[in-house]
């Protein structure tokens, strides 16, 4: 079994695609042979399958994009994708199998906080950068930095300016949390804490609860009894959307804002009408009227998928490729640590930002700036007209500054 | 507090009838067939999911009724061509094969109807609540206590006034006998599997109305309808039965006074049964040792 | 549990034992060349490491499987607890890989020497389901346990330390997983030969008899259950140390389940059956996720068609072809 073929073999799935659309031009020449190699470990089974397979198929279309244009420093760009199930050995695994095998001179990806975290240990551990696409755990970023991994997505605290100040002027002060009880949930809570209490609002309860608990009536009993004025909704993927259900069986949702902070595409347009509500902070949208290359960018999206439309996820795995391209060519190599150099203060140019603003990674902690945008959904929405958006506030305005998160970065000798 | 208690102990009567009719399926599995069955809650996920394809031609309560009986046949066709091969042999060999066949199915559902979560629309008048001090007795979970009541109670009239449940009834208890009395055992084997498969996917369609639906949905749902059967009783209907409501009146208690515990609250449980009391509450003793 | 039973591997014909020494020291030049020759076969070092790991575990657990009779779908929790107890020990503790190592080991051993007589009150079903409610609850308490053990997230800020000056990078650490494994094996294998090692081999065949001769069953199933929990716990160890992290998957029962299926896939009556469920097992995980997505439903087919076809496992197959 030739090894090579999985890599074209994802590049014919997306050159058919994209040919069918009418988007693949004769490929210019490619000045040298030997290919660029991404990795993407990503989700394409369990939880984290619907999310995983949006960033994958960003990634592809700017793989497709940069092949059109003669790839990066004239090399031709191949990408891997492995599932990593949302188990951190799996995805370690399958990282080995890139590294040693494929010889990949990148990595992208991720979901799950817990493998994005294990990846950015073993890509720097390997002399790899490593673009975490999707996996926001705030230490990241923070006290589990390394030169190798950057970060697209937001931190928690980003995420979670992105509406408190909203919620709590529009909605109310004070406020009940239903949190997961797991990492990403707790800073979630803890972000939101401190923004809260800062705007001179009150937290009157909150409960922890358990990764995949189907049923949410014994907590909701509690939020009724604290009687909020916000209820905040940090619950994984599909608890959250089972609570949202119940929420809206019990009629929580006439009495109580509900609101809070990460909240897919993906996941509302699996919720019945009855149940799509809420103020949640979206990192990215598709419909950005004014704002060039928007539209466009969706086109070929929608496009190339069979009329699906990109998610947030889809942006995060398109920017990870073209900002590894755009440094690469900016470093004129494709070696780890002068990549690295190069992305730190890397500005996206406005057809990869695809948002008002000049978003860009921080160099004291490789993290990407990007625009938070907080919105509500409208409850009689089709697909994909699903949110509306208050506005665009830039993520450097929302973030920690660089000396709080904690991190530090030292690169090899 | 004791408001709470009693408000969280009435709603875990309703969480836990739920888990009762997903472990009646299970139980009648074990009983007869001596089969545990770890796909019981991929077959939960597949009627579920061919409700949500079924809806939109027969409605909802079309869909309540054909889609366990197409799960029961996959079901039935699951028996006769690997099921049937490991009655001889050691529990193991049943085990693992019910293991990889829930790998087969959770990824046949992703790959036929895609990983994303889907609603299942369930006919409005039942999606309010019953009164507002009791905001959390919706119509549809009324529905699920009622239907779980109502089938095990066919179940038990099945068993006790049928033909067919007599056989049932005499092959736990000794199944080469009644094969020397004339059954059939091999198509009674079936049926009861099948009966079995259906309860499940009774269950599934009914999770799938609050949930919606996952491929990875029979993970979450299965562990639970293990525990009600060993806090219940093996061999027991009415301790399956009764085992979902322990433990669902457990965990909501417990999510009280400590959310964190709610999980580990019912395996404490079913380890403490199974240490002191290994039958369970209403099982018949060495049943299966 | 006495299906077709088949003949110990001790203590046959003189023929017979050359063989079988030729065998082990084929493997056993195998075994230490790997580095060498499985990049040549498309592999890499750390995939052999995970491979002799797998198979460690699964031949701890075998002891009680296809040896003493015991069908215990919790084994991933002595083998979590390992993984756990030297990462804990990595990341606040100390910075000696072996010390680490050491309280990985005690820590899932005591667990196994503590739990395993709860378990052996019962039998057949039952004593599964205790198995399976144990490793359960060690699963919630790693993830509730987030201060501790980080939760879903799992154990990072740690790496194997050097030992003895030498620091363990793929190849370095291959060759202490291989010293351990052979460790292992050799421990597995004394047992098995002794006096005790054939009353578990009594006691899975005819379990009765051996009560009517007075002989304490269940002490003996909990000694089975303790000896293959503490390698369970070792292959644990061994496995943070290749990853550098620990997460609660390390528990769960789909991990229990996998050992098992190793175990059977490569023969539960045979000593080296594991090895060979071990090899099988983590080429398929490995490579057929990069040719389709159905992984899945290769890895299903596979638990399916081996207990139905090849009940016996691999080497089990060829045994029988060989006496035929």
């Amino acid at each position: 079994m030739s090894n090579k073929g999985i890599g074209r073999r994802g590049l014919v799935k997306t050159g058919a695609a994209l040919s069918a659309a009418g988007l693949l031009a004769p490929t210019a020449g490619f000045a040298q042979s030997n290919p660029v190699k991404i990795g993407q470990i990503d989700s394409t089974t369990g939880n984290f399958a619907v999310l995983g397979q949006s960033q994958i198929a960003g990634a592809a279309l700017a793989v497709a994009e940069l092949n059109k244009k003669g790839g990066i420093l004239g090399r031709p760009v191949e990408i891997y994708v492995e599932d990593d199930a949302g188990s951190p050995s799996t995805g370690l695994d399958k990282a080995g199998r890139l590294v040693d095998q494929e010889n990949v001179d990148f990595f992208i990806g991720t979901v799950s906080s817990a493998v994005s975290l294990s990846l950015s240990q073993f890509a720097a551990a390997h002399n790899k950068v490593f673009m975490c696409s999707g996996g926001h755990v705030d230490k990241l970023t923070g006290p589990s930095c390394n030169w190798a991994t950057f970060r697209v997505c937001s931190t928690t605290w980003i995420l979670t300016s992105g509406d408190s100040k909203t919620l709590v002027e529009k909605f109310g002060k004070k406020w009940y949390f239903l949190t997961t009880d797991y990492a990403f949930g707790h800073s979630e809570q803890a972000d939101y804490t401190k923004q809260v209490t800062a705007l001179g609002g009150t937290i009157v309860g909150g409960a922890l609860v358990p990764v995949s608990t189907p049923d949410f009536s014994s907590y909701l009993i509690q939020v009724k009894e604290a009687q909020p004025d916000v209820l905040c909704l940090l619950l994984a993927g599909d608890d959250q959307i089972n609570a949202m259900k119940q929420i809206t069986q019990f009629g929580i949702n006439q009495t109580i804002k509900v609101g809070g902070a990460l909240f897919e595409l993906e996941q509302i347009a699996a919720l019945p009408e009855a149940a799509r509500y809420g103020v949640w902070t979206f990192e990215w949208y598709w419909n950005q009227p004014g704002v060039p290359h928007v539209a466009d960018f969706v086109k070929r999206y929608v496009a190339a998928n069979n009329g699906k439309y990109p998610s947030q996820r889809s942006w995060f795995g398109y920017v990870s490729v073209h900002a590894l391209a755009l440094a690469s060519e900016k470093a004129g190599s494709t070696d780890a640590v002068k990549v690295a150099k190069a992305l730190e203060g890397l500005v996206l140019p406005p057809e990869i930002a695809l948002q008002p603003g000049a978003p860009a990674f921080r160099a004291g902690d490789h993290q990407l700036m990007l625009g938070m945008f907080p919105g509500e959904v409208i409850q009689t929405g089709t697909y994909p007209n699903l949110m509306q958006i208050y506005g665009v506030v830039p993520g450097a305005s929302l973030a920690l500054p660089e000396s709080a998160t904690g991190c530090s970065l030292t690169y090899p000798a | 507090m004791l408001l709470d208690i009693v408000f969280n102990g009435f709603n875990g009567l309703i969480v836990g009838s739920f888990y009762a009719l997903m472990a009646i399926g299970l139980s009648l599995i074990l009983g007869l067939n001596g089969v545990i069955n770890f796909a019981h809650g991929g077959f939960m996920a597949l009627a579920a999911y061919f409700a949500f394809t079924l809806v939109p031609y027969v409605g909802f309560w079309g869909a309540l009724v054909i889609a366990p009986i197409l799960a029961g046949g996959v079901g039935f066709i699951v028996e006769k061509l690997i099921i049937q091969r490991l009655y001889t042999r050691d529990p193991l060999y049943s085990l693992l094969a019910t293991f990889g066949l829930a790998l087969i199915i959770q990824d046949m559902l992703r790959t036929i109807w895609g990983a994303q979560g889907l609603p299942l629309a369930i006919p409005d008048f039942l999606n309010q609540p019953v009164s507002n001090t009791y905001f959390f007795v919706t119509g549809y979970r009324l529905f699920v206590v009622a239907l779980a009541i109502i089938s095990t109670a066919g179940l038990f009239a099945i068993l006790r006034y049928t033909r067919l449940g007599v056989r049932i009834r005499a092959g736990n208890a000794d199944l080469e006998t009644i094969a020397a009395l004339g059954v059939n055992i091999y198509l009674l084997r079936s049926a009861n599997f099948v009966l079995g498969i259906m309860f499940a996917g009774l269950a599934g369609i009914l999770a799938a109305g609050q949930l919606g639906l996952t491929p990875t949905m029979g993970d979450q749902l299965i562990m639970p309808a293990f525990v009600a059967i060993v806090v219940g009783g093996v061999g027991s209907l009415l301790g399956s039965l009764l085992g979902g409501l322990i433990i669902g009146v457990a965990s909501g208690i417990t999510t009280a006074f400590y959310p964190a515990g709610s999980e580990v609250v019912i395996y404490i449980i079913m380890g403490v049964m199974l240490v002191a009391r290994p039958r369970g509450l209403l099982g018949q003793e060495g049943l299966l040792e | 549990m006495s299906e077709i039973s088949l003949p110990r591997e001790a203590g046959a014909a003189p023929k017979r034992d050359m063989r079988q020494l030729y065998m082990l020291a084929g493997m056993a030049i195998l075994l230490l060349l790997v580095p060498f020759w499985i990049p040549l076969v498309g592999g890499y070092t750390d995939l052999a490491s995970r491979v002799l790991i797998y198979a460690l575990a699964a031949m701890g657990l075998n002891l009680l499987l296809g040896f003493t009779g015991g069908l215990s779908f919790g084994h991933a929790a002595y083998f979590g607890l390992g993984a756990y107890g030297t990462g804990l020990m990595l990341d606040y503790v100390t910075s000696s890989t072996l010390l680490a190592m050491l309280v990985g080991v005690l820590t899932g051993g005591l667990a196994a020497l503590l739990l395993g007589p709860l378990a052996v009150r019962r039998r057949g079903i039952y004593f599964s389901m205790i198995t399976i409610a144990i490793g359960q609850m060690f699963y919630f308490i790693a993830v509730r346990w987030n201060s501790l053990t980080g939760g879903e997230d799992g154990l990072t800020g740690y790496a194997r330390q050097p030992i003895f000056g030498i620091p363990l990078g793929s190849v370095q650490f291959y060759y202490l997983v291989l010293i351990f494994f052979a460790l292992g094996a050799w421990v597995l294998w004394t047992i098995l030969d002794s006096p005790l090692g054939h009353t578990f081999v009594a006691i899975r065949e005819n379990q009765k008899r051996l009560t009517f001769l007075g002989i304490r069953v269940d002490r003996y199933i909990a000694l089975s259950f303790a000896i293959s929990g503490v390698i369970c716990a070792l292959a644990g160890s061994l496995n943070s140390l290749l990853d550098n992290f620990v997460s609660p998957d390390d528990l769960k029962y789909t991990l229990s389940g996998n050992f098992l299926i190793i175990a059977v896939l490569g023969g539960m009556r045979n000593f080296w059956g594991p090895l060979v469920g071990a090899i099988i097992f983590v080429l398929v995980q490995n490579y057929v996720s990069a040719v389709t997505q159905n992984w899945m439903t290769v890895l299903g087919l596979i638990f399916v068609l081996s207990v139905m076809f090849f009940p016996l496992g691999v080497l089990g197959f060829f045994r029988r072809r060989s006496k035929a």
